[in-house]
């Protein structure tokens, strides 16, 4: 199935809230409001045009300029993307999708942004998702795990964030 | 030996004017003594021998040299050099270990398998090599041996350590249930020769190989790959080593014991190797008798005066060793080629078909021993007449058991019949 | 009516938790693993990771795309050559670029000789985690003729940094063809031994066959790839079913991807018979799957030889150590011989990426362990650990 036409799918049964994105260069995406995402992601699985069987990867990535010379320069808002790769064994069909959170819940430092867990769609996000809490620091609510799963469990802070700052000491170990 | 000893002592005080009676006690206690550090050398030297072979075959086996530098060719003093590493290692107790029975415990297991070499015959005829002749001496090496497992328990409960905890309790397990066919299987070459005395089943085995029990009949032939792998589970070497399964127990139940310690633990499962090994040659391979019966044919025997037989006693034991080591090496051979079974596999081994199989085999040689007349098998690959030529009159066969005179015997004591 | 009842006549017995590493001999580095056990009986595993974690994806973002390539090597270290073609094939999808053909088939024998590599030391060390050792040296002797010739080729014997964006660092000696052709045919007969010693061993098979079963269904919900998702019988591999910048490189080749069809492996007869007790998905197939891929490899090497000689032109150029990339995101997979390895790549137009992602194999391979181990004995938990084949490295990046 071509990307056009899943997006046409997913369109036809969840609305018009899912934006597709084809930009000239590198893969297209899908975007799906977070609220939206739990009940997209079971009909992903289970509708038969559609087939996806396969979670590949979740990532998460920082939208954030932490030099103060280039804010002016880029073209976003601060924001975070949980970017799902999904593909499709039986039908050999690949997608990009992703769900835009804020960095923070409610603009409050410290306020993890949330989306909805698919661990229970697909068992491979069970431990990606933890690893997106981990190094991004996006809360999957309705996941049955959410512990930090690289770094230690008392470690502060989530490194892949764009503002994060070595800690200059753990444990009595030196940071920098 | 006591009796010799004594009656040097005795010529050495009647050189200062006094007498030593020919059963003293000082004679015992130097000849035990004497006997004690032929036994400790041959298990501690042939320990040393052992692990240095270990290497060398386990390194032939996996298409490297070994060790080749320590001690000029060979890297023959390899293990002496790992000996000195493993005395200056620092010796580790875990701060939660159970002191006292953790110091213990290599220790217990290097005696048991220690004792074991007290009953076990070298050479026989009418001097026997052996340090105390028993006449139940099949039952005292099995049951001395057995207690080995005690010492693992021990260094497993002790170390205050789970995965040692694991070690000990699979070994608890594995050995106590492999001394039942293994039990079995020495009682097949008891049952032929009519007796529990090691020496006695060694001599009866006398001349050409196909007077091995192992060439008895069919039955035998199988009781004895039967009893080696009972064996080879007994001390624990691969495919059976569960009680150290590496990849599984960290090290089992040796996993929180460094230097000293933990080499008496080797030492003690080389022991056992050597011990098991010993008594398979004994029960199986005609223990000092040679493939060929080089001793009478050369005429080394005792009829010939003391220092030829003497000498012929010399070559059993050189063989019975030989025979020995080859079924040591045979171990290793396996160990380095097999992987690990799993604990219920082992049982499954041991409890349907080892033991079943002992059974079978028990059976079926007491049948054929009662219904076939000895050697036939044997005489399907030589002629018998060859064979009775060769045999001669075992020093034990002359004593007839007379059951009227034992009667009258216990009777003139006193005793009731 | 009366209900059926259990009594139960037994000794109590209480639970332990048992930590099995980060420091233990079978547990292929620094994997943690906390068993529940009730005696031998392990009733939970729960594993813990990230004790290896050097925040490879973070030094990504901090380095230009050439620049990261040493990096990826020291994911995979058993198969370096195949991590850095996954991440040189990531940048070259984003800047469009496809290598000449010289350099695809310089790539497909580099990157197969890998996969030899690597299945060599999965099959040994799992001779290792079933407490035999002698497999695991006569797998390291084959090894080693692979890193001697990796070591001709870019000098260095594990963490190669030889297939990067653009090409290849370098064009192969001369000689080292006759090298790898010498290499490959002394090595098929070594292969039987491989198989008396492990696959048809009869202690093998009683440990293996039967224990860790993975269906089809849990090994795709999980995410479990390459030789494991092929072990459950899932006929899928990315050299066939990837996106076109991976699947052009193995255009015109002949090879077939190893699982089990309608009951057979492709021209099984040649192999040594499935056990009777083995069950599609279980650690034999898994490690028989390994087996055969080597087999495949070894003739796709063959055929890259071939193709390169005929070949001519350049083998690529690699790309400027500070070279801007387009703007754009891209994520790719390749079939590593773990397993799926994809990279992904957010970029804003510098030549430093904005993001770099590492999707490891392993990491979803691992995450199907606990479902795997309930239930089984405590020497299963490394028989089944070892069949999946992971690399520490790679799991924490």
């Amino acid at each position: 199935m071509e990307f056009t036409e899943i997006v046409q799918t997913l369109r036809d049964t969840h609305g018009e809230d899912i934006l597709s994105v084809e930009p000239d260069v590198g893969d297209a995406w899908v975007e799906v409001p977070a609220e939206l995402w739990p009940e997209v992601a079971l009909s992903l699985r289970d509708d038969n045009r559609l087939g996806f069987d396969f979670l590949n990867c979740v990532s998460g990535v920082d939208y954030l300029e932490p030099d103060p010379k280039k804010v002016a320069k880029v073209d976003w808002e601060p924001h975070i993307e949980v970017v799902y790769h999904l593909s499709s064994l039986r039908l050999g069909h690949r997608l990009t999708l992703k769900i835009i959170v804020p960095r923070w819940r409610d603009d409050a430092a410290g306020q993890l942004p949330q989306v909805p867990s698919v661990a229970g769609v697909w068992s491979t996000a069970d431990w990606h998702e933890r690893e997106v809490y981990d190094l991004v620091g996006v809360e999957f609510t309705g996941h049955p795990d959410m512990r930090r799963i690289l770094c230690p469990e008392d470690w502060e802070g989530h490194p892949l964030r764009k503002d994060y700052e070595m800690p200059l000491e753990y444990h009595g170990i030196r940071g920098r | 030996m006591a009796h010799l000893l004594n009656q040097i002592f005795d010529w050495f005080a009647a050189w200062l004017g006094g007498s030593v009676a020919n059963d003293s006690v000082a004679g015992y206690v130097v000849a035990a003594l004497i006997y004690l550090a032929l036994l400790l050398n041959l298990v501690a030297v042939g320990a040393l021998v052992f692990i240095w072979l270990e290497r060398k075959v386990s390194g032939r086996i996996q298409d490297r040299l070994g060790p080749t530098r320590v001690g000029g060719k060979f890297g023959w003093l390899q293990t002496l050099a790992d000996g000195i590493k493993l005395l200056t290692k620092e010796d580790l107790i875990p701060g939660d270990a159970d002191k006292l029975l953790f110091r213990i415990a290599p220790y217990v297991g290097f005696c048991a398998s220690l004792s074991a070499f007290i009953a076990i015959p070298f050479a026989g005829r009418d001097f026997p090599f052996v340090a105390q002749h028993l006449n139940v001496a099949v039952f005292f090496v099995l049951a001395v041996m057995g207690l080995e497992v005690f010492a693992v328990i021990l260094a497993g409960y002790a170390s205050a350590s789970k995965w040692s905890l694991f070690g000990a309790m699979r070994e608890a397990a594995q050995v106590v249930s492999y001394e039942v066919p293994m039990g079995l299987c020495v009682v097949v070459p008891v049952m032929l020769a009519g007796s529990m005395d090691l020496v006695h089943i060694g001599d009866k085995q006398q001349g050409w190989f196909t007077n091995w029990y192992l060439f008895h009949d069919p039955f035998t032939f199988i009781v004895f790959w039967v009893y080696f792998t009972c064996g080879t589970a007994s001390v624990n070497r691969a495919p059976f080593d569960l009680a150290e399964a590496e990849s599984e127990l960290v090290a089992g139940f040796h996993t929180e014991y460094s230097g000293l310690r933990w080499s008496f633990f080797f030492m003690a499962e080389y022991g056992s190797m050597l011990a098991v090994s010993l008594l398979a040659a004994i029960l199986f391979l005609g223990g000092w008798n040679g493939p060929i019966p080089v001793a009478s044919l050369l005429g080394l025997t005792w009829h010939n005066g003391p220092l030829v037989g003497y000498l012929g006693n010399f070559l059993g034991m050189l063989n019975v060793l030989a025979k020995a080591f080859l079924l040591v090496t045979v171990m290793m051979w396996v160990r380095w080629t097999l992987p690990r079974l799993r604990i219920d596999q082992v049982m499954t081994t041991c409890l349907k078909y080892c033991t079943p199989i002992a059974a079978a085999m028990f059976v079926g040689a007491a049948l054929w021993h009662m219904t076939l007349p000895d050697r036939v098998f044997a005489g399907l690959l030589q002629s018998p007449a060859a064979n009775r030529l060769l045999a001669e009159p075992l020093p034990g066969d002359s004593i007839q058991l007379d059951l009227q005179t034992v009667e009258a015997a216990t009777i003139a004591r006193g005793g009731r019949p | 009516m009366t209900t059926a009842q259990t009594i139960e006549i037994d000794v109590r017995t209480d639970e332990m938790l048992v930590n099995m590493g980060p420091q233990h001999p079978s547990t292929h580095g620094v994997l943690r693993l906390v068993l529940r056990t009730d005696g031998e009986v392990v009733s939970e595993v729960m594993p813990h990771i990230g004790y290896l974690h050097r925040c490879a994806e973070k030094i990504g973002e901090n380095l230009t795309a050439r620049q990261w390539v040493p990096y990826t090597d020291r994911m995979d270290y058993l198969a370096g050559m195949n991590m850095n073609l996954g991440w040189a094939l990531a940048v070259e999808k984003l800047m469009d670029y496809q290598v000449p053909e010289r350099g695809r088939h310089l790539r497909v024998i580099i990157a197969e000789l890998g996969r030899i590599a690597s299945h060599l030391v999965g099959m040994g060390a799992y001779g290792l985690d079933l407490g035999t050792f002698s497999p695991f040296l006569y797998a390291f002797r084959e090894r080693e003729k692979i890193l001697d010739l990796f070591e001709e080729v870019c000098g260095a014997r594990l963490t190669y940094s030889y297939l990067t964006v653009g090409g290849a660092t370098a064009d192969f000696p001369p000689g080292w063809l006759e090298k790898c052709e010498a290499f490959l045919d002394q090595f098929v007969p070594v292969i039987d031994e491989y198989h008396a010693l492990l696959t048809t061993n009869a202690i093998f098979i009683k440990r293996t066959a039967g224990v860790g079963l993975l269906s089809a269904e849990m090994a795709i919900d999980y995410g479990c790839t390459g030789p494991v998702l092929r072990g459950s019988g899932v006929d899928y591999d990315l050299r066939r079913d990837g996106e076109p910048i991976y699947t052009s490189m193995y255009e015109g080749y002949d090879y077939e991807v190893i699982c089990q069809r309608a009951g057979h492996y492709p021209k099984d007869q040649e192999y040594p018979p499935v056990p009777i007790e083995a069950v599609l998905g279980d650690c034999w197939h898994r490690f028989y799957v390994r087996m055969l891929e080597v087999v495949q490899a070894i003739g796709l090497v063959r055929q890259a030889m071939a193709k390169y000689r005929a070949s001519d032109g350049s083998f690529g150029e690699p790309m400027k150590l500070n070279q801007k990339l387009p703007k754009g995101e891209v994520y790719l997979e390749t079939e590593s011989p773990r397993g799926q390895m994809g990279f992904g790549l957010v970029s804003n137009g510098t030549a430093i990426p904005w993001r770099a992602r590492a999707r490891s194999s392993c990491f979803c391979n691992l995450s199907v362990v606990s479902e795997l181990c309930r239930g089984c004995l405590i020497a299963d938990v490394p028989a089944i650990v070892g069949s999946l084949d992971i690399v520490m490295g790679e799991i924490d990046r």
